[in-house]
């Protein structure tokens, strides 16, 4: 009984310290700034074309269907990855994997909010410190303001987002963010060139 | 006064900038904006470098990127000291220190020169032929030998200082060389608004129009409107322009590699600015306006210092306002040099003759020299030039032999005529073809979107050029699906024109002498070396090119490869065209090694992955390994303990109370659907359909070759959900292993997977007390052992956040893995460790735990299977599903090689004596007594040190090991023979009672 | 650097993003446990490896993650066409050297 007594007194207790990666972390150069962005929540979401509909409305964001694009709503964000592949990234405090647990229709979700880190890049230098090793073409055309891909920053996978005309959201997993802060550091030295 | 040679109200530099410099340590003045070859010129100073094998006294050939004489060291410190730098294309900043290269003990007198004499020896394919025996010798001897007396310059010894910064960029048009042609072609396309990116060489626009005095554009002279086009362009939104910027690769579906040097030319570079910078342009239409290259004339001892392209002087006089001598002599056969004698007698300079190979050119620059009173000479040819480290006299003949005339002279300029640059053309894949009216190599067929303008292109004439150049602009444009442009084409208000010119050796540097006729300089190549090549049989161009090395290393055939072509098709006496053209590689110019980097390097070399846990360990003074990218803790070493005593420790104390240990970079993977179940089936040897949730399973993946491609435990968390872990090393490609089955073999399948290796920090909590530590920060699950037995999985929370806790073991005792999202893990641990501390438990790291894992006979994927051990031979059949009718793997394990007897198979080996520990890889045989080589049966796999045993334990592969127990084996060394027996896998805890304990 | 359409991405994207896995169409056996030696040995191990048109699965790594087909010219390095995993291979080749 006693053991009962003790793990009731603990698990009262408050919840862990949550220590994010490059928590806070930031730099300004010339042109360019980078800020490691607070953590969100975040899941995997894989689904069929059929039960896309219901997602979205559980979700309440479009889940786009055409590639390299993203939908916005409330502070929640859908990233088209791939055919049926969508990364969703909500900022608003808000759990995606609560509101599909209510959908019936055929998916997968699966938690991922502490997978990734975020780091925004933010500038009129931006797309070209995130082209010093991200071999897309970014240019409003080819890459506009809202626009989302898996691709390559240096030597590691990342999922960009462009979130304005001279913002970036940088995604990636959580033990390549040292690698890609630093790495956007270097190129935020010569991005204004 | 920056040097006696500089020609007062001659050039564009300001005479007010001086800027000091030194070469060999002599202390010299230049200006603001010359080069390193101008500011020498200015000062006199003609020799500067020793030829590559003749060691023979060297001088300025060029203006540009193609000299391949002038190569210098420049020493910024003793970090930066880049060998090899162009003279030519090095900008002078004040304080520049260069030095020459390849002499001993110096520039003037050398005593690498008896080469020289000794030529005959060392003619083309020396190496090949004399240091042939004996065989062994060469690594020895030869080689080494060779390598100190050959070579140039020395790399620094030093680690690189510098950074280098890169860039990948899109366009719709790209333009390639910024001469008249491609300036004209950027304003064009540029002025449709489409995405233009302009790069040249050099440091100023402008190409020829640097040296060409006669031309005039838009009213202006042709320098000048270079300039205010480029600041036109620069100022558009739409257009990038690039000087310094060398286009070195142009690579597949228009992708064309750059090299822009940023401050190799500045005094004083900020340490934020980049050495270079590497673009990496993708463009839609690629416009390519590289230009025309000078030829030399093929004479006996072309080489001299003082002896350079008639173009190049002039540009030194036009540019830099350098009087290349004080009595010049020009040897042609072609009317561009008729302009440089032209520009510099009327500059002030004697022009002591021009001695044209021609019969009887006519043309408006023959009048114009002669009515300035220069004595020409038609049909005659300069049959040697005299003098030995800077030229004195040139000797003339008529071609057809005659009586010979010695002209002094402390210079001649030479024209062959010119070359187009198809360098990037070729590279490009497209196919050159030989126009035989003009004896010049053109592009021929395009192999890529792209298209050559002006002189590259043998389109002859400043207004011919432009016209070609804006229309070709304007086309790339519009093909990208640009709108018209609305520009206005330059008009041409004057320009120069030349004829043609020759190929080949020049009278008196025929077949029939022995003269030192250059071809290339920068290999030492001579007319007769082609000869002699094809003598000895060589028919192709490219083995010609190989056995004399012409137009090799950084040349690449700028000025030597028609001379070459031209000398070996006249003595296999065939049509160039049928002998054909070496091949153009990339780069064409040399490139740092920095550049190709680029960011890297130190800490971007690769990505250093670290767990959330890691600055707890880092605190606790934890040594850490690399395992793949991952830094994992390895041990944790208390008051002085070495590795030996920290790993035995931490083994037992495991075993007596607990230890924690960070297990998070092992790989997970979320299988989640309807389907889930019956794609485990086919992706793992084991059953899944049957595993009820909350349970777990020990599950092996084989490649379909029927091998053990990874291992992992696999908790069932409901109906259509599986957290699978995978290796730490194999998780990537496990990943991917299960990707292309599913969506390619069985596409069929309702079922998705997720890597969620980094969502969950992993703490494995192991040993009799691990129950003890962990129940206290437990809530929501039932942790008794009937509710939660040995390999099962439970969700719940500890420490108020969110986990998955997986009761398993690694160690062999009661044991647990804790779950919790990556940002919990440090605080989780922490808490964890407070409990653990009361029960005494360690912190243990990946020594221990490949220890502890090794006594109970537990498999590490990658140590003890080598991608050729199917289940069967690593003893764990048990874990195949023997009713399974499909599974990746399942055809290839029934193979008939690998159900054959006597595999090896893998056992545990006890050394005879217990202290003895054996080494990893080594190898075990049956006989010590046999010859050398021996029969090796097997080898060992896993070795320890194991403290909990009092003994030394390892796992072997052996042929036909588990029939074997008990056997005596032998495990040669150098230092003696080990006698071991084989024994069963489980060292510790047979009956596997601890798991509960 | 090779430019690659993904035919699920819809554009041409650059060739770091994309990973080859080997030849296409390749069938596995729905019996594989039940094939002979013989055919287990084509299946598994015999590749065309041809000097021209090769038909390839590449996977779009750092994309959508979709494995899909495409026809290759090795002597050229030109992509003639990509198609999604599963397409039949096509009848007709756009601008085939023969």
């Amino acid at each position: 009984m006693a053991k009962t007594a003790t793990r009731k007194t603990v698990a009262a207790a408050p919840s862990a310290e949550r220590r994010a990666a490059l928590a806070g972390q930031e730099l300004s150069a010339t042109g360019v700034r980078l800020a490691v962005l607070p953590p969100a929540e975040r899941i995997s979401l894989r689904a069929p074309e059929a039960s896309v509909a219901a997602l979205a409305k559980a979700l309440g964001v479009t889940l786009p269907r055409k590639p390299k694009t993203s939908a916005s709503k409330a502070g929640r964000t859908a990233l088209w990855l791939g055919p049926d592949e969508w990364l969703i990234i909500d900022e608003a405090g808000k759990d995606p994997l609560a509101d599909c647990a209510e959908v019936t229709a055929l998916h997968s979700a699966v938690g991922i909010s502490h997978r990734n880190i975020a780091i925004s890049v933010t500038g009129p230098a931006a797309a070209a410190a995130v082209n010093s090793g991200c071999p897309q073409d970014l240019s409003l055309d080819a890459f506009p303001m809202g626009a989302a891909s898996r691709t390559i920053l240096g030597k590691v996978e990342i999922v960009l987002l462009r979130t304005a005309e001279d913002a970036f959201r940088v995604e990636c997993w959580r033990s390549f963010s040292d690698y890609v802060f630093t790495f956007l550091s270097e190129a935020t030295r010569d991005a204004a060139a | 006064m920056s040097g006696a040679l500089r020609i007062p109200g001659a050039g564009r530099l300001s005479q007010a900038k001086t800027a000091r410099f030194s070469f060999d340590g002599q202390s010299y003045s230049g200006i603001e904006g010359d080069t390193l070859a101008s500011a020498l010129l200015a000062n006199g100073v003609h020799l500067v470098g020793r030829s590559f094998k003749y060691h023979r006294p060297r001088g300025f050939l060029s203006a540009g990127a193609e000299e391949p004489n002038a190569l210098v060291e420049i020493k910024r410190d003793a970090a930066r000291k880049t060998p090899n730098v162009r003279a030519t294309v090095q900008e002078l900043y004040d304080g520049l220190a260069a030095q020459s290269q390849n002499r001993w003990p110096s520039l003037a007198f050398d005593v690498g020169a008896v080469n020289d004499i000794a030529s005959p020896l060392f003619s083309a394919g020396f190496y090949y032929k004399t240091f042939m025996w004996p065989k062994a010798a060469w690594k020895s001897l030869y080689e080494p030998k060779i390598r100190a007396a050959a070579g140039l310059g020395v790399a620094p010894d030093q680690p690189d200082p510098d950074h280098y910064s890169a860039r990948f960029a899109h366009c719709d048009v790209l333009v390639l060389g910024g001469g008249a042609a491609g300036i004209a072609a950027a304003l064009a396309a540029a002025e449709t608004g489409v995405r233009v990116i302009l790069a040249d060489e050099q440091a100023e626009f402008g190409g020829s129009l640097r040296f060409e005095s006669g031309a005039k554009i838009d009213g202006q002279d042709g320098f000048a409107w270079a300039q205010a086009a480029i600041a036109r362009l620069k100022a558009l939104d739409n257009v990038r322009v690039l000087s310094r910027a060398t286009a070195f690769g142009y690579y597949a579906q228009n992708f064309v590699a750059l090299v822009e040097r940023v401050s190799d030319h500045l005094q004083n570079p900020g340490r934020d600015l980049p050495r270079e910078r590497l673009w990496q342009v993708r463009a839609k239409r690629v416009v390519l306006a590289t230009g025309a290259i000078e030829r030399h004339m093929v004479f006996a001892d072309n080489d001299r210092p003082g002896i350079m392209l008639a173009s190049a002087a002039r540009t030194y006089l036009n540019h830099y306002g350098v009087a290349v001598g004080r009595n010049v002599g020009v040897y042609t056969a072609n009317d561009s040099a008729y302009a440089a004698a032209i520009d510099l007698k009327k500059a002030g300079v004697d022009v002591a003759a021009i001695v044209d190979l021609r019969d009887n050119p006519t043309g408006p620059v023959i009048d114009e020299a002669r009515a300035l009173g220069i004595e020409i000479n038609f049909g005659r040819a300069v049959i040697s030039a005299g003098g030995k480290l800077r030229v004195t006299s040139m000797t003339v003949q008529p071609k057809n032999g005659g009586g010979e005339r010695t002209i002094p002279v402390d210079a001649i300029l030479m024209s062959a005529g010119w070359t187009p640059s198809v360098h990037l053309f070729s590279q490009s894949r497209g196919k050159v073809a030989f126009n035989d009216e003009t004896k010049r190599f053109v592009p021929g067929t395009y192999a890529q979107d792209c298209v050559s303008v002006g002189a590259c292109n043998g389109t002859d004439g400043l207004s011919a050029t432009i016209d070609e150049a804006y229309a070709a602009g304007a086309k790339a444009a519009k093909d990208t699906g640009a709108k018209a442009a609305r520009g206005t084409k330059p008009k041409v208000d004057a320009s120069e024109s030349w004829s043609r010119g020759m190929l080949g050796a020049a009278p008196g540097a025929g077949p029939d002498t022995t003269v030192k006729a250059f071809v290339d300089f920068q290999n030492d190549v001579t007319a007769k070396d082609i000869r002699q090549a094809v003598h000895e049989g060589m028919r192709s161009i490219e083995h010609v090119k190989r056995f004399t090395t012409n137009g090799m290393a950084t040349d690449q055939g700028k000025t030597s490869n028609m001379h070459g072509l031209a000398i070996a098709a006249e003595t296999l006496g065939k049509p160039i065209p049928q002998v054909g053209l070496t091949t153009f590689r990339a780069p064409y110019t040399p490139v740092t090694f920095g550049s190709i980097v680029g960011h890297a390097r130190g800490p971007l070399f690769d990505p250093t992955r670290k767990t959330a846990i890691h600055p707890w360990a880092e605190a606790q003074g934890a040594v850490f390994e690399d395992v793949g990218q991952w830094k994992r803790a390895w041990y944790f070493p208390k008051g002085g303990e070495d590795m030996h005593a920290a790993v035995d420790r931490e083994c037992v104390t495991v075993r007596k109370t607990a230890g924690l240990f960070d297990a998070s970079t092992l790989g997970k993977i979320e299988v989640v659907g309807p389907d889930a179940a019956k794609f485990m089936e086919l992706l793992y040897t084991n059953p899944w359909e049957k595993l009820e949730p909350g349970r777990c399973r020990y599950g092996i993946m084989l490649r379909e070759d029927g091998f053990i491609y990874d291992d992992g435990v696999v908790g069932r968390l409901a109906p259509d959900r599986f957290h699978v872990t995978t290796t730490t090393g194999g998780a990537p490609r496990v990943m991917n292993h299960m990707e292309d089955y599913l969506q390619t073999e069985f596409p069929h399948l309702n079922v998705w997977l997720t890597s969620t290796t980094e969502q969950w920090a992993v703490i494995a909590v192991q040993g009799p007390k691990s129950r003890d530590i962990i129940a206290p920060l437990v809530e929501g699950i039932d942790m008794s052992d009937e509710a939660l037995p040995h390999m099962s999985v439970r969700e719940g929370r500890i420490c108020g956040v969110p986990t998955r806790l997986f009761r398993m073991s690694f160690s062999g005792e009661r044991g647990f893995e804790v779950n919790v999202p990556a940002d919990y893990g440090q605080a989780v641990w922490e808490a964890l460790w407070a409990e653990g501390q009361k029960h005494g438990a360690t912190a243990y790291g990946t020594e221990a735990m490949h220890v502890l894992r090794a006594e109970k006979g537990y498999i590490i994927v990658g140590q003890d299977t080598d991608g050729t051990v199917t289940p069967n031979d690593a003893g764990l059949d048990w874990a195949v599903g023997k009713k399974k009718t499909d599974f990746v793997g399942i055809r290839g394990m029934a193979r008939p090689d690998l159900v054959a007897k006597g595999r090896k198979q893998l056992v545990g080996l006890k050394t005879k004596d217990p202290k003895v520990v054996l080494e990893e890889g080594a190898q075990v045989v049956a006989d010590p007594k046999q010859a050398v080589p021996m029969k090796m049966i097997g080898h060992v796999t896993s070795s320890y040190w194991s403290e909990n045993c009092g003994r030394s334990i390892a796992l072997a592969l052996v042929a036909g090991g588990r029939d074997r127990m008990g056997e005596t084996l032998y495990v040669p060394m150098p230092d003696g023979v080990i006698e071991v027996e084989v024994a069963g896998m489980v060292f510790f805890d047979e009956k596997g009672e601890r798991l509960n304990g | 650097m090779l430019l690659i359409r993904c035919p699920y991405c819809e554009e041409e994207r650059p060739e770091l993003e994309f990973r080859n896995a080997g030849e296409a169409h390749i069938a596995r056996s729905a019996d594989i446990a039940g094939e002979s030696d013989d055919d287990f040995e084509k299946f598994f191990f015999i590749r065309s490896n041809p000097k021209g048109i090769i038909y390839e699965r590449w996977r779009h790594m750092h994309g959508c993650a979709r494995f899909f087909n495409a026809v290759r010219d090795t002597v050229s390095d030109k992509f003639l066409m990509t198609y999604k995993a599963g397409e039949p291979k096509p009848a007709k080749l756009p601008g085939a050297s023969k």
